[in-house]
């Protein structure tokens, strides 16, 4: 694998994955508890939706074959998309909408506080701008984990089965492939493994100070986006998004 | 079904450092640190803010206008409170 | 002093041009016509957000699609900025969408129409936007201070809604033919309705005498119908769209484009509840109230929790 090869590998992953929860967040427009929180969600959908087209951009001029970052949201099927699992699993209630975000914030921000050291250019421009954003996502969602995992006995149950329902999404987060490798090598990105760590101690933290528990999964978690194998939300959600430039490829939008 | 919002804040804004805060509009939020999230993702969308205050809108007395006759106009005739009210001879300077 | 006096010096403010503010005596049909008219267009915000978010998912490019999503989360930042011009007036906003949920309430009629096509997002921004503009640009001249003041803020947000909006209708009437034939099917459907929406005429609105008194509003409906005709008109030509009316024409005396008689039937008919999405449109904000329900009693006990404890450190 080239180091070009790889590094187009993990733009996708990054830019798929703030693409595909951009997208889901924007299924909430119209539907949140108070307005306030409908401005908030919108907030950090636009976030994910800047750094996706950020992403995608990069991706295709580092893949050389003239594709933009419509091209590549648009025109790839499921199998070509590298986003975790974690970000396509659907809405829920509230509750399974911020377990899913703090999961994926405390995950960004580590991953981007790595980044900033990356000798690569783009990548650490990349981070430097993020991670202002992602900052105050991670601040957001650890508020309402705490609010409502300590909120009522109804708040609380919800977010417990919340967290039961998505923690089997966690492991893949943290998932390396060669790609990883080559790109560790060169001083690019940060070790996975060694954000797992920080992580879960971040995370655990704040379940426990939400008053609630984490899961016991007997280690089973699910694997399959760093092949491209999705869950079937994935084939739904892009369905809806590419319907117009699939239908009518010859027009420009 | 309760459509109670939570509690009502005022929220006042600083456009830019060294100015004073300026009333922008209210939130509803059940705590200060909500309040104040709502208050950046509300009022500051286009980067209008450096400084964000909140206050619960019930913490907020003001004059009633049956009071604006003696609370302000008492101030109408005291020219000798501005600068222009006193002639300094011509050529004096930092005065 | 008694009511009558009260109500002159109020009256006089008024006509001298000065601003009311909260807190100040208001004769309390100033303030219940006041109430009406904010909380009816901080719901047309809320309520125009559904048939935008509509398309959030199926934007056909990353860009138009944080475009849309900046300009709908916008529009939720209006309807709060207006509920709480409202609540300067003493009325809370759970009590407000109390009204809208269950049907009390008005809203702008023209959001009872469904955005059928991609092309409806770009007609919305250009014409509905549109006659809003004209309509908030003359309320943000009205007397009390909270509304004007909500109303300049909207007005210097909603420009870009109204560019984008006819940015997206031109590029697809530069397009192909199937787009091209979308955007003026856009316009056919839009045309009318945002014509209405500016209000019955002047010889059929019937809280037109106090508003103007009271300078709630300070131009008539077909007034502010004009002013959008006659900049719209222009602009459809710019972009190669045919405005459905054959009898529009340009009256070069009064300088003003002329439109053909408008149908009011259907607009009474929306009004009345009998519009194509009226139902759906009510639904949706009576499932997100019902189902936030559990979220805003948490944190409101959160936040006592919080707070007993506090006291009971100190």
């Amino acid at each position: 694998m080239t180091k070009e090869e790889a590094l187009y590998e993990f733009l996708i992953r990054l830019g798929d994955n703030a693409l595909i929860l951009g997208q889901r967040l924007g299924e909430w427009c119209g539907k949140a508890h108070q307005l306030e929180s409908d401005i908030a969600l919108t907030n950090v959908a636009l976030d994910q939706i800047g750094q996706a087209r950020l992403l995608l951009t990069e991706a295709g001029r580092i893949e050389g074959k003239g594709r933009t970052e419509d091209d590549l949201a648009y025109m790839r099927g499921e199998m070509d998309f590298r986003n975790n699992l974690l970000v396509e699993q659907d809405n829920g209630d509230f509750a399974h909408t911020i377990v899913r975000q703090y999961i994926f914030d405390v995950f960004q921000y580590h991953l981007l506080k790595g980044l900033q050291k990356s000798s690569n250019d783009f990548l650490k421009a990349y981070a430097d701008k993020s991670i202002k954003e992602v900052t105050y996502h991670r601040s957001l969602s650890h508020d309402w984990m705490l609010r409502l995992g300590d909120g009522t006995e109804l708040s609380h149950q919800k977010m417990q089965d919340a967290l039961d329902d998505l923690w089997e999404y966690t492991g893949e987060l943290f998932e390396m492939t060669e790609a990883d490798d080559v790109l560790i090598a060169e001083g690019m990105i940060p070790k996975l493994s060694d954000i797992k760590k920080i992580w879960e101690e971040e995370v655990e933290a704040t379940i426990q100070e939400a008053t609630l528990k984490v899961p016991d999964t007997l280690g089973f978690m699910a694997y399959g986006s760093r092949k491209g194998i999705h869950s079937e939300y994935l084939g739904y959600i892009l369905a809806e998004m590419q319907v117009l430039p699939r239908s009518m490829p010859d027009a420009k939008w | 079904m309760s459509t109670d919002q939570g509690m009502l804040w005022e929220v006042f804004v600083q456009a830019k450092p060294g100015i004073p805060h300026k009333h922008a509009g209210s939130v509803h939020a059940p705590d200060a640190e909500m309040a104040l999230k709502s208050a950046r993702d509300v009022y500051t969308r286009r980067r209008e803010g450096t400084s964000i205050w909140v206050v619960p809108a019930n913490m907020i007395s003001a004059t009633t206008e049956q009071d604006a006759d003696s609370f302000f106009d008492p101030a109408d005739d005291k020219v000798y409170r501005h600068p222009t009210f006193y002639t300094i001879p011509e050529g004096v300077k930092y005065l | 002093m008694d009511i009558a006096e009260k109500e002159k010096q109020f009256q006089d403010k008024i006509d001298s041009g000065q601003k009311i503010e909260a807190k100040e005596w208001v004769p309390e049909n100033y303030r219940k016509q006041l109430i009406r008219m904010i909380s009816q267009h901080a719901h047309s915000e809320i309520v125009g957000m559904l048939p935008e978010g509509n398309w959030i998912t199926r934007a056909p490019s990353l860009r138009r699609k944080a475009v849309l999503l900046a300009k709908i989360q916008d529009e939720a930042g209006h309807g709060l900025y207006l509920y709480s011009a409202a609540e300067t007036l003493g009325v809370e906003r759970g009590e407000l969408i109390d009204q809208l949920i269950t049907g009390k309430a008005k809203y702008s009629s023209i959001f009872n129409y469904p955005t059928l096509t991609w092309a409806d997002i770009g007609a919305i921004g250009w014409l509905v936007d549109g006659a809003a503009i004209v309509n908030q640009t003359m309320l943000a001249r009205g007397s009390y201070g909270p509304y004007s003041r909500a109303m300049v803020r909207i007005c210097k947000e909603e420009s870009f809604h109204n560019r984008q909006g006819y940015e997206l209708l031109y590029d697809l009437a530069q397009g192909t033919p199937e787009q091209k034939a979308m955007a003026q099917d856009a316009l056919n459907r839009w045309w009318w309705p945002s014509i209405q929406m500016l209000g019955p005429s002047d010889a059929d609105s019937k809280n037109s005498g106090e508003t103007m008194r009271w300078r709630i509003k300070v131009e008539s409906n077909d007034t502010v119908r004009q002013r959008f005709i006659d900049r719209t008109v222009p602009q459809a030509e710019a972009a190669g769209l045919t405005i459905p009316d054959p009898d529009l024409k340009f009256n070069e005396e009064t300088g003003h484009w002329e439109i053909g008689e408008i149908d009011w039937t259907e607009f009474y008919q929306v009004i009345k509840g009998y519009g194509p999405c009226n139902k759906k449109r009510l639904r949706a904000r009576q499932e997100a109230e019902h189902e936030g329900e559990w979220v805003r009693e948490a944190a409101k006990v959160y936040a006592e929790k919080q707070a007993a404890k506090k006291t009971k450190a100190a």
